[in-house]
């Protein structure tokens, strides 16, 4: 289908570190499914590192490709790093998304940031609150909008 | 195998309609408003293409006018119907929250024009009574429009009992009948209804072409000013090829129409019974008054746009409601007229057959969706809360 560029369909098609993962130490979940997409992400973290990232997602196309992409964006990197992925580096690295989708790869960079908040908080790290935003997907619509 | 399910967004033209059309358009391209005899070969094409097309609803020729497809239909009967009655004071007009966009929006356009329209709820098996049309019906209706089967999840509704208490209380009724011409019995004088609005590639004809049924007598505003071309209602040189293509395909779905129903259902409730089996399905829509090639499923704790993208990977083309296919945040207003919550509509899916498809095909479907089903369910969070009994099963 021409409606995405080949590499969002590779990554729907074969996601990468698709599935759940027991021994999480931290997991984000954000979106709702009355807007239709939900991701949820979970990350091991060791030494600030992030050594393994599993994803599960209810959701389009490029929902399921953009959560897909993120977690091969943030495998291995420090968490410092993982906190700067933004949904246009996703989405860039999808070779893009239609416009009425762009709010997908919000979603990937949110659920990113929601699992590190999930770690941080069950391991007592201190941080501003305010590196974390919004999570519901009415405001990822025009996050995606404004972008 | 790649299996077309996707009938009631369009159809394949038909070897016998192309073969119609093709003269049409290098040998015999004369314009019928011309009056030397090469022009005047096309106005017989016109003719005899408007009593093939009358014949098959049960109008007379004059009923019949051409139009540029389906939707334009829809907009002229009721901008026709709207008019007529604005003459005589009467400025309501009454349809339901499910009928196609076609019809929605041409309400939404005369609501800000100043007049009242009523929206019927449907009942969460989607359809709509004649006794509701009844009571809705107030001393100023000018028009009721309700769809013949509907688009998404082929239920039929009762148009003969509707056009009969909109002719008692001297409503105009107009119905949509783009998805029920060419599928089942359409009989304009045994329906009693005074506009029906259809499309040709609903049923193996061409696209761009369609038509609107006009009772002798109704007056009809025109959507398209121009010439003196369709009894002076719809301008623009006629579509000659488009049309005689579209009186060759409905003579051909209109002929032997009961055995392909008959044939067509045996392929829907085979499908029905085989979506059944995927547990937390649910059929949308009256199980027996439907028309027999569609059926709309939802499965619970997956989204259907990804459904669809994996059913086109492997061999399937069908269609969604999900919000995701339709670019916008909400699913399709028509599930959610049935009552259905957001999330569930989101994982629907509409598979629509017709006499061109098989039962190897039927098979093909039906191997295809469960596995995609429990693949897009084994990576979806809201099934995983399901299936942790975090949050109840809807269906």
């Amino acid at each position: 289908m021409a409606l995405y560029s080949e590499k969002v369909m590779d990554h729907f098609q074969n996601p990468r570190n698709v599935g759940k993962m027991e021994d999480a130490d931290g997991i984000g979940e954000v979106g709702n499914a009355v807007c239709g997409d939900i991701m949820r992400m979970y990350i091991k973290v060791k030494d600030g590192i992030i050594t393994d990232v599993k994803f599960i997602t209810f959701g389009c196309g490029s929902a399921i490709a953009s959560s897909s992409m993120a977690t091969e964006m943030i495998k291995g990197k420090p968490i410092a790093e993982a906190l700067e992925l933004s949904n246009k580096a996703v989405a860039e690295a999808l070779d893009g998304l239609p416009a009425h989708k762009l709010h997908c790869s919000v979603l990937a960079e949110e659920a990113v940031r929601a699992a590190v908040k999930d770690y941080y908080d069950k391991h007592g790290i201190q941080y501003d609150p305010a590196i974390f935003g919004c999570d519901d997907c009415a405001k990822a619509h025009e996050h995606a909008a404004e972008t | 195998m790649y299996v077309y399910a996707d009938n009631a967004a369009t159809t394949a033209l038909s070897p016998a309609a192309l073969q119609a059309m093709l003269p049409y358009f290098s040998q015999e391209y004369g314009n019928a408003s011309s009056l030397h005899s090469v022009g005047q070969r096309a106005a017989e094409a016109l003719q005899k293409a408007r009593e093939t097309v009358a014949e098959a609803i049960n109008a007379d020729f004059k009923e019949i006018y051409f139009t540029g497809g389906g939707s334009e239909a829809d907009n002229q009967a009721i901008l026709s119907g709207a008019a007529l009655g604005a003459r005589k004071g009467k400025k309501h007009i009454i349809s339901t929250v499910f009928e196609h966009h076609a019809v929605l929006h041409t309400l939404k356009k005369l609501e800000k024009e100043g007049f009242e329209v009523t929206l019927l709820d449907v009942h969460e098996n989607g359809v709509v009574t004649a006794d509701e049309v009844a009571a809705a019906i107030r001393p100023d209706t000018a028009l009721v429009t309700i769809m013949f089967v509907n688009n998404e999840i082929g239920t039929i509704q009762p148009i003969a009992e509707i056009a009969a208490v909109c002719r008692e209380k001297g409503v105009l009724f107009h119905t949509d009948a783009v998805q029920a011409v060419g599928h089942i019995p359409v009989d304009v004088k045994a329906l009693g209804v005074d506009m029906l609005s259809m499309a040709a590639h609903k049923f193996h004809g061409p696209k761009g072409v369609g038509a609107l049924y006009a009772r002798k007598g109704v007056p009809l505003v025109n959507v398209i000013e121009g010439g003196q071309q369709e009894r002076g209602k719809r301008g623009g040189t006629e579509n000659i090829p488009g049309i005689v293509g579209m009186a060759a395909a409905i003579k051909e779905a209109t002929t032997d129409l009961e055995a392909h129903m008959a044939y067509v259902t045996g392929l829907r409730e085979k499908l029905i019974r085989g979506l059944e089996q995927i547990p937390h399905s649910r059929l949308n829509g009256d199980r027996e008054k439907r028309v027999p090639g569609t059926v709309n499923f939802c499965f619970e704790g997956i989204e259907g746009e990804g459904l669809l993208l994996w059913l086109d990977a492997k061999g399937v083309a069908a269609s969604s409601g999900s919000a995701c296919t339709s670019g916008s945040l909400d699913p399709s207003h028509v599930l959610l007229a049935l009552g259905l919550p957001h999330e569930i509509a989101h994982g629907s899916l509409r598979l629509s057959v017709d006499a061109w498809n098989t039962e190897e095909e039927i098979d093909h479907i039906l191997q295809a969706v469960p596995q995609v089903v429990s693949y897009l369910r084994e990576m979806s969070p809201v099934w995983d809360e399901l299936e942790r009994g975090q949050t109840p099963h809807l269906i």
